[in-house]
């Protein structure tokens, strides 16, 4: 090959690179959801009532079972047979057809039975993240034309007839229930998502005590307390991902990823 | 002298494949930590010993500096001999305030020996994934603080969970017979 075949090549071959980082970035396969100020139902402190969410990008839809087996080819040590115990319990990705493959009808739909670890190494292999508790719940307050639908009483009852819809035996594939304000999809209804800091929430399992916490057990003042009671839905995520060890799976638990962005965009 | 290189080689691929853990071995996360005396370290600083793992911040007012006190009294609790095996290995949550210099000085206020016991750092995401090994809950307070469970975990000299402790200022009775039943 001549010096300038050989460059020729080179030069496809790093558009090819170029191109194929500039869709793993992902710029339309996730939104940006510009930060603000915001009452979450776990209040960051005793007498602290508002967080300050910084602008982020979100996962437009979450993670597909083909995109996850596109992951555990190229990182075998996520394959199910390969997989430390440390790691994910006994039935990470057991409804899969095999290691590798998620099995016919099923690709498009989002991958469930993933650990936290799993879905940490997915979003890390993108260069992203999991987002935040308050990430989600932030993106997770707009309806379809309002950043922040929580009190209105029309979006209330879409969210709970979502929750209220029997599980069926099949998941919808990703991307099938409307955009919100943001343009991100499946925040509702669809399955239960790890966040970053799944293990922080600190719920006292019996929330109608409002005595002092054991100071002792938990360095600092002490767990939080839930907020906005009315808000059931997201209470209800909550609970759950305070049950969870970070290598259990679920049925219906998968994730999306996030990334920072920086702040020149607020 | 080629033939002595190539069995060189050969007995540290052995060594290395020695350092397999088993599968719920803490020490299969990969996780960089540095010590009190600015020295890198794997999770698996103290492999061989069993070891007293904790999670705490440098300026915690009240659990943290109990969590210490607790720590000795298990030491104290155990046989002499014992004793001497027994590694400490303490963890910061806080990394943007425990920086190496702070932890230095905490070991030096509290009378902290360096040869048996490490504290260390780490990075903001290898934290999070420690702290899920060890299932040590953490979130952060607008005034800088932490909110923690003061967790103490006994891990086998392979890395295994063998007893984890909430008891505060005492030596949990069920952590110190896990303790002695190691051969």
């Amino acid at each position: 090959m001549n010096g300038k075949s050989m460059r020729r090549l080179l030069t496809a071959l790093l558009c090819g690179l170029l191109a194929s980082q500039a869709h793993a970035d992902g710029s339309t396969s996730s939104a940006l959801v510009r930060g603000g100020k915001f009452e979450s139902v776990l209040p960051p402190a005793q007498g602290v009532k508002q967080v300050d969410v910084a602008s982020f990008r979100l996962d437009r839809v979450p993670v597909s079972n083909a995109e996850f087996a596109r992951f555990v080819q190229a990182h075998p040590e996520w394959q199910r047979d390969k997989v430390a115990a440390l790691f994910a319990d006994t039935e990470y990705l057991s409804h899969w057809s095999s290691p590798v493959e998620p099995g016919a009808g099923i690709s498009n739909q989002p991958v469930v039975r993933v650990s936290w670890f799993a879905a940490s190494a997915y979003c890390e292999s993108r260069g992203a993240r999991l987002p935040t508790w308050y990430e989600w719940e932030y993106a997770a307050a707009a309806s379809a034309t309002a950043p922040d639908a929580r009190r209105d009483p029309a979006w209330q009852q879409i969210v709970l007839s979502w929750y209220s819809r029997p599980v069926s035996a099949t998941l919808p594939d990703v991307g099938r229930s409307p955009a919100n304000y943001y343009g991100v999809r499946d925040l509702h209804g669809v399955i239960w998502e790890w966040v970053e800091d799944y293990a922080g929430m600190l719920v006292a399992g019996d929330n109608r005590q409002q005595s002092d916490p054991d100071a002792l057990r938990f360095c600092g003042p002490g767990a939080l307390t839930m907020e906005q009671k009315e808000n059931y839905p997201t209470l209800m995520r909550i609970a759950l991902l305070s049950s969870m060890q970070a290598r259990y799976t679920g049925p219906a638990m998968g994730f999306r990823c996030a990334t920072s962005v920086r702040s020149a965009v607020r | 002298m080629r033939f002595l290189a190539l069995v060189l080689l050969f007995a540290t691929t052995l060594a290395a494949a020695d350092t397999v853990y088993p599968p719920q071995s803490v020490y299969r996360l990969q996780a960089a930590l540095t010590s009190q005396s600015g020295v890198q370290h794997d999770l698996a600083v103290y492999a061989g010993h069993p070891v007293l793992i904790t999670m705490f911040y440098g300026t915690c007012p009240a659990a943290c500096p109990l969590l210490i006190d607790t720590l000795r009294s298990i030491e104290r609790a155990v046989p002499p001999g014992q004793q001497q095996r027994l590694r400490v290995l303490m963890i910061s949550i806080d990394p943007q305030h425990d920086t190496v210099e702070s932890l230095r000085e905490l070991a030096q206020t509290r009378h902290i020996d360096v040869s048996r016991w490490t504290l260390a750092r780490a990075d903001a995401s290898t934290v999070r994934r420690i702290a899920a090994v060890l299932n040590v809950q953490y979130r952060a307070l607008p005034d800088g603080g932490f909110n923690h469970s003061s967790i103490i975990t006994l891990l086998s000299p392979q890395g295994e969970i063998l007893a984890q402790s909430t008891a505060v200022a005492k030596a949990d009775a069920a952590l110190l017979q896990a303790l002695s039943a190691i051969p």
